[in-house]
């Protein structure tokens, strides 16, 4: 029958939920420390290397001034924003506006404590996973903790009391709580092959792919989820970049509209340096955790892993760091290679076309999945597979014909209006306003119709 | 529990440096009384007066939070449903396309109800 057979023995320092909460208090804090710090150094040379990126790809040199290659520059900008003027506008709601770089920066960092970074090591005597710690739920953790995160932008909005930072935290929340369906539901092909919601076992379990057996022969499965599941990779792909409101999705920022959306009132000091911080953890976490679900987490990438010495002690700090590097990378070059694009597409898009295209490549998963179970009923299954099938097929001409008839509709319509137009000029002139319509002078001053000086 | 001291040893560090950026900001800043530079930015002209408690904002930012619940609950059913999909079997499958089958009615209607469009 089509068994799955792993290839090894799986390693022994592999490590899984079991092996986290035996750490001293002293350990938890070194990783803490550790992490802290990795994201620190992590935000400021993102900075640098996305301006120097973006730089040559747009031939220019980027930063060159401050420090060799400019390396300090991130360094120059934050002390500038310490020293700047740390500015409450007179109408802001004092306690919210302050609190809200807070809200949007701690979730974050926190996000990252279920990230693995390699495999069990013995650190100072101590034999302790190169994680924090890792939850049964530890994926959904990440997803609550990107939840938390809009508050941090909500209420920025809100408590700046300005029209565009109210709409721009608006539209930044509908935009971020939109795209974390679709990259909620493109985590359930992961899950359906994992079985597990533990980060540390997800990398596990692509350590090896095992042998598909099938006519007698044994073909050797892809480890990574990325090959598998490629239709589940690039719809997260997509959200992550929705999610952490970045190019092509940087509606927030959209500053030809809404000037600096949410952030707008937060005039560089260390408040606006705080959301800045957290954007770009935002960035690190949803590029970790593509890494981990997808590119097979700390694991070194097939040439390195012929390597005996790849996978075990402080190695795979490297080839994570190397992942990490490239998939952000992939930020910048998307950046660097987009226009953004207008929110009406934008809400379109997440909602109409990445949500029924990931629930259909869902079932189908889970359908081709169940053929793999033994003894299960055959026939009851091509019927499912026939009848998802089906159900893709109907929705995708039955949406298909709609969008036709709406665009002969709209086309009939134009038609007519340019038949009556050409029958009487006037009907289609410019509407000339009145000329007795009141000013507005501001604020403070009384309304005075025009009609009077 | 001790699988959560962890996040919060992280939690801790994040907000005290957060907070901390918070209280020495005002200090280490200059300080220069300005009224046009305390007024909510507008690109130069007088702001719009805000009401007291915030301003109103639109409709559709709301339905889109209540879409968003319906929806999340869905990936919530969804979660366990895949973790135990080789023990659940057919008969899981079988369940979860009806559940899933149940939500697309409603999607579909507020997809017709033009509640998915913006303008």
């Amino acid at each position: 029958m089509n068994a799955i057979r792993v290839l090894a023995a799986p390693e022994p320092a592999l490590p899984n939920v079991q092996s986290f909460g035996h750490d001293p208090l002293w350990i938890t804090i070194i990783k803490a420390v550790a992490i802290f710090v990795f994201l620190l150094l992590s935000v400021m040379y993102g900075v640098w290397m996305e301006r120097k990126l973006i730089s040559r790809m747009q031939h220019r040199y980027g930063p060159n001034r401050a420090g060799k290659f400019g390396l300090l520059q991130s360094i120059a900008d934050a002390l500038k924003m310490g020293f700047k003027e740390d500015l409450y506008p007179s109408k802001v709601d004092r306690f919210l506006y302050a609190i809200a770089p807070v809200i949007l920066v701690v979730p974050a960092f926190m996000a990252f404590s279920v990230i693995p970074f390699g495999p069990t090591v013995s650190m100072f005597g101590e034999q302790t996973p190169l994680q924090l710690t890792d939850l049964p739920i530890a994926v959904l953790f990440v997803l609550a903790m990107a939840s938390i995160g809009v508050y941090g932008i909500v209420l920025a909005g809100w408590s700046s009391r300005s029209p565009y930072a109210v709409l721009g935290g608006l539209r930044s929340s509908a935009q971020v709580v939109s795209y974390e369906i679709a990259m909620g539901l493109s985590f359930v092909g992961v899950f359906l092959f994992a079985g597990t919601l533990s980060t540390s076992e997800i990398v596990a379990k692509q350590a090896s792919g095992g042998t598909w057996e099938v006519l007698g022969l044994s073909i050797p499965m892809p480890s990574w989820y990325v090959v598998m599941l490629i239709p589940s990779f690039l719809i997260y792909a997509i959200t992550m970049l929705g999610e952490t409101n970045r190019v092509p999705f940087d509606l927030p920022e959209g500053e030809g509209e809404l000037v600096g959306g949410y952030q707008t009132e937060y005039s560089s000091s260390l408040k606006f340096a705080l959301i800045q911080m957290g954007e770009y953890v935002n960035v690190f976490v949803v590029s970790a955790v593509s890494i981990t679900l997808f590119f097979g987490g700390w694991r070194a990438p097939w040439p390195i892993s012929l390597w005996e010495g790849a996978n075990v002690g402080y190695w795979p700090l490297l080839w994570f760091f190397i992942k990490l590097v490239l998939v952000f990378g992939g930020f910048i070059w998307v950046r660097a290679s987009m226009p953004r694009i207008r929110y009406d597409q934008l809400m379109a898009f997440g909602w109409k076309v990445l949500i029924p295209l990931n629930l259909a490549w869902i079932m189908l998963v889970a359908t081709v999945r169940a053929f793999r179970i033994e003894g299960a009923d055959r026939t009851a299954l091509f019927t499912i597979a026939a009848l998802v099938v089906v159900g893709c097929l109907v929705l995708f001409f039955r949406f298909d014909t709609v969008l036709q008839r709406r665009r002969e509709t709209r086309a009939e319509e134009l038609k007519q209006e340019f038949e009556l137009l050409e029958e009487q000029p006037a009907a289609g002139g410019h509407p000339v306003p009145p000329l007795d319509l009141p000013h507005y002078h501001g604020a403070d001053r009384k309304e005075i119709s025009s009609g009077i000086h | 529990m001790e699988l959560y001291v962890p996040i919060l040893v992280l939690a801790v560090l994040a907000a005290g440096f957060a907070i901390f950026s918070l209280t020495i900001a005002p200090f280490t800043g200059p300080k220069r009384w300005n009224r046009a530079k305390l007024d909510a930015y507008e690109c130069g002209i007088e702001p719009t007066p805000q009401p007291v408690g915030g301003g109103r904002f639109p409709l559709k930012y709301m339905i889109t939070a209540m879409l968003f619940i319906v929806f999340d609950i869905e990936i919530i059913f969804l979660y366990p449903w895949a973790v135990a999909f080789d023990a659940l079997g057919v008969f899981g499958l079988i369940e979860m396309l009806l559940f899933i089958v149940t939500v697309l009615v409603a999607y579909a209607y507020v997809w017709r109800r033009k509640g998915l469009d913006w303008d």
